[in-house]
């Protein structure tokens, strides 16, 4: 029992690592009054970015780089849409997501010749699991021992960089003068630009940022979680960080719980499928699919109150209205 | 006698790019995932180029990129004259309908779905026989007494796989636990290797040792997980056993490569015939692989056995349950 519960705890960090970081990403773009729905796309585009020149190079962190330039690249895309030319986010964000589903696999077509797909990785192409010192001595040790080597360790390096950003984030966001202009821009625009400084610039570097965010997500699915890029592969994830950022209202730390209770769902729902349950038979694989976004709906609904976004989210910006 | 004669060259010439129609210019469809995909459209690919070596005939290929593209497709080749014409997958049944309706002289076959039309051609594989020879495998191999089974969605096509392959690891060892999971419950399903990576690993967690993946392009995650707890996994539709050898324990195939061959051939001859046909062990329309890849893992006993079962199944010495029959599976 207690072993399945670490088994489980250990898939709910696995899968929720791609959560936080997409989140974390939508987070830095919604405060600074940017809406991203594009999380997806972007996550896309950098897991075949990623898997493409990791393949090519045979290096894992060249990958990355090259997830991040593509998801930075995407994101430039959306900021140029929405904060140059004032367009509509959700328009912007649609046809961005619609336009990486279509490009990955015309481009994985032409170059590998693998319907869409890049080559298999192996080796130095992944990510490969860290095993932290002492963990096999550890293991032994009751309860904490289970916890440090199975839970704690044993995870590729880009899970660790997830849970990091968390406070990092929070350090930036509410402790550095960039956190508070971010914020601010997200709130009230006209007040940051009264006080001289650059609304535009402030939001092209939040989308930056959330660029870079989504790109290691990206790197994380196709070099790290699995190895090699599949068409589709972000599979919904970047609507699954959306919704985890309204359901954390925004703030960096009830974020990443409502990542890890997603993930958390999903372990429970690999394990409950074919379990059958007293009273009720077998519980049919749909029913446990649509449970992440039920309980989303429910708890939004009922228990955690009124999700408000920064005020100015969605809204362009326009310095005076003749 | 100006008109006689103009009449009797235009019929000439309609006859002669009918019959051109029936038997000269054959063509194929892939689905989306393109035919380099290393298991299903790769398959019939294989069988293109077959019949264009040994013919020396070019057959006109259509790859869509888009689900808007493949009625596009179709049309357009039915319009040009090309047939027989291949319709790859279950997921084309209702744009090749469609068309055919619409050109009643040219000939469609459609591998994996049924349509009943005076010029189409169904070819449906007996999947139930192939997963029972590789379930047998499997519990012969399993050492943990359990089996794992991973498909992409719970629709017949897929419980077909399942049950066949519940049939056979009961069949050599009754008592073995299979656990079956499935993926989702849309098209995304077939293309979600961390589900498929996820999923593994719970069942290897619950005891599982070997896992038999229909699920597509999941399947790459669930043979990678497989490879990093050092378990076993099985290929489906196309031989997948080069893709992790020392993992892979054997592959499902299904020869839709000799399907498509049959059909040119067939329709060259003026052989070609519309209705269901249905490939199974005896037609050597499914498989199991053995490879250089996967050959030191299958030891001669084992070997031997599978020869024993794949005969009593051909002779009907053994009845492989059809789930899609009476879609339920109580063996």
């Amino acid at each position: 029992m207690y072993d399945t519960l670490i088994q489980m705890l250990d898939a709910t960090v696995r899968v929720s690592a791609p959560l936080i970081l997409a989140a974390l990403a939508g987070l830095f773009s919604e405060r600074a009054g940017i809406v991203d729905i594009s999380l997806e796309g972007k996550i896309l585009g950098s897991a075949f970015a990623a898997a493409a020149a990791s393949a090519v190079f045979g290096s894992a962190w060249i990958g990355l780089v090259f997830g991040i330039i593509a998801s930075v690249a995407l994101a430039l895309i959306h900021g140029f849409a929405c904060i140059t030319h004032r367009g509509d986010h959700i328009v912007s964000g649609v046809a961005i997501n619609t336009i990486v589903a279509g490009m990955t696999v015309t481009l994985g077509l032409h170059w590998f010749h693998l319907g869409g797909q890049t080559p298999a990785l192996s080796g130095d192409q992944r990510f490969l699991a860290i095993t932290l010192p002492f963990a096999h001595a550890m293991q032994d040790v009751p309860v904490i021992g289970q916890i440090y080597s199975n839970l704690i360790s044993g995870h590729n390096i880009l899970v660790y960089l997830a849970f990091i950003m968390v406070p990092v984030t929070y350090w930036i966001v509410y402790k550095t003068r960039f956190g508070l202009r971010l914020r601010a821009v997200g709130e009230n625009p006209h007040a940051v630009d009264t006080a001289g400084i650059s609304v535009t610039w402030l939001r092209y570097r939040a989308v930056m940022v959330c660029g870079v965010l989504c790109g290691v997500a990206g790197a994380y699915l196709s070099t790290a979680h699995n190895a090699g890029f599949l068409k589709n592969m972000s599979a919904g994830q970047g609507y699954m960080a959306l919704a985890a950022l309204i359901f954390g209202k925004w703030r960096p730390v009830p974020v990443m719980f409502a990542c890890l209770l997603f993930g958390f769902l999903n372990a429970v729902a690999v394990r409950l499928q074919g379990v059958i349950i007293p009273g009720l038979g077998e519980v049919p694989v749909q029913a446990i699919e649509s449970l992440p976004y039920v309980l989303t709906i429910l708890l939004l609904a009922g228990f955690i109150g009124k999700a408000v976004g920064p005020k100015a989210v969605g809204r362009p910006y326009v310095k005076e209205r003749a | 006698m100006k008109g006689v004669f103009l009449a009797s060259v235009t019929a000439l010439a309609m006859s002669a790019t009918l019959a051109h129609a029936a038997t000269d210019k054959p063509a194929v469809v892939y689905d989306q995932a393109g035919k380099y995909d290393k298991s299903f459209n790769e398959g019939v690919y294989n069988g293109v180029l077959k019949y264009e070596k040994d013919t020396g005939q070019k057959i006109r290929e259509f790859e869509p990129k888009n689900e808007a593209q493949v009625e596009q497709g179709l049309r357009r080749l039915a319009q040009r004259g090309y047939s027989p014409i291949i319709a790859v997958g279950y997921s084309m049944s209702a744009a090749t309908e469609k068309v055919a309706k619409d050109f009643p002289n040219i000939h469609f076959s459609i591998i994996d779905s049924v349509i009943k039309l005076p010029n189409v051609q169904s070819i449906v594989f007996k999947e139930q026989e192939g997963s029972f020879l590789v379930g047998a495998l499997a519990a012969m191999k399993s050492k943990t007494n359990t089996v794992g089974f991973i498909g992409a969605i719970d629709v017949p096509l897929i419980r077909k796989f399942s049950c066949g392959y519940k049939q056979g690891v009961k069949y050599i060892a009754p008592k073995d636990k299979v656990i079956v999971n499935f993926v989702g419950s849309t098209g995304a399903a077939f293309s979600n290797p961390t589900q498929g990576s996820e999923l593994a690993k719970s069942q290897f967690s619950q005891g599982a040792d070997v896992i038999f993946a229909a699920a597509g392009g999941t399947g790459i995650g669930v043979y990678q997980a497989a490879a990093d707890a050092g378990k076993y996994a099985i290929g489906v539709d196309s031989d997948q056993n080069y893709l992790h050898p020392g993992v892979m324990l054997t592959s499902m195939v299904k020869r839709v490569d000799q399907a498509a061959y049959n059909v040119y051939k067939s329709a060259a001859a003026g052989g070609w015939k519309p209705g269901v046909v249905t490939l199974g062990l005896a037609d050597n329309g499914v498989t199991w692989a053995l490879d250089k890849y996967n050959q030191k893992l299958i030891t001669p006993e084992m070997k031997a056995k599978m020869k024993a079962i794949r005969k009593d199944i051909i002779d009907g010495k053994i009845k492989v349950h059809d789930y899609s029959v009476d879609n339920s599976c109580n063996m």
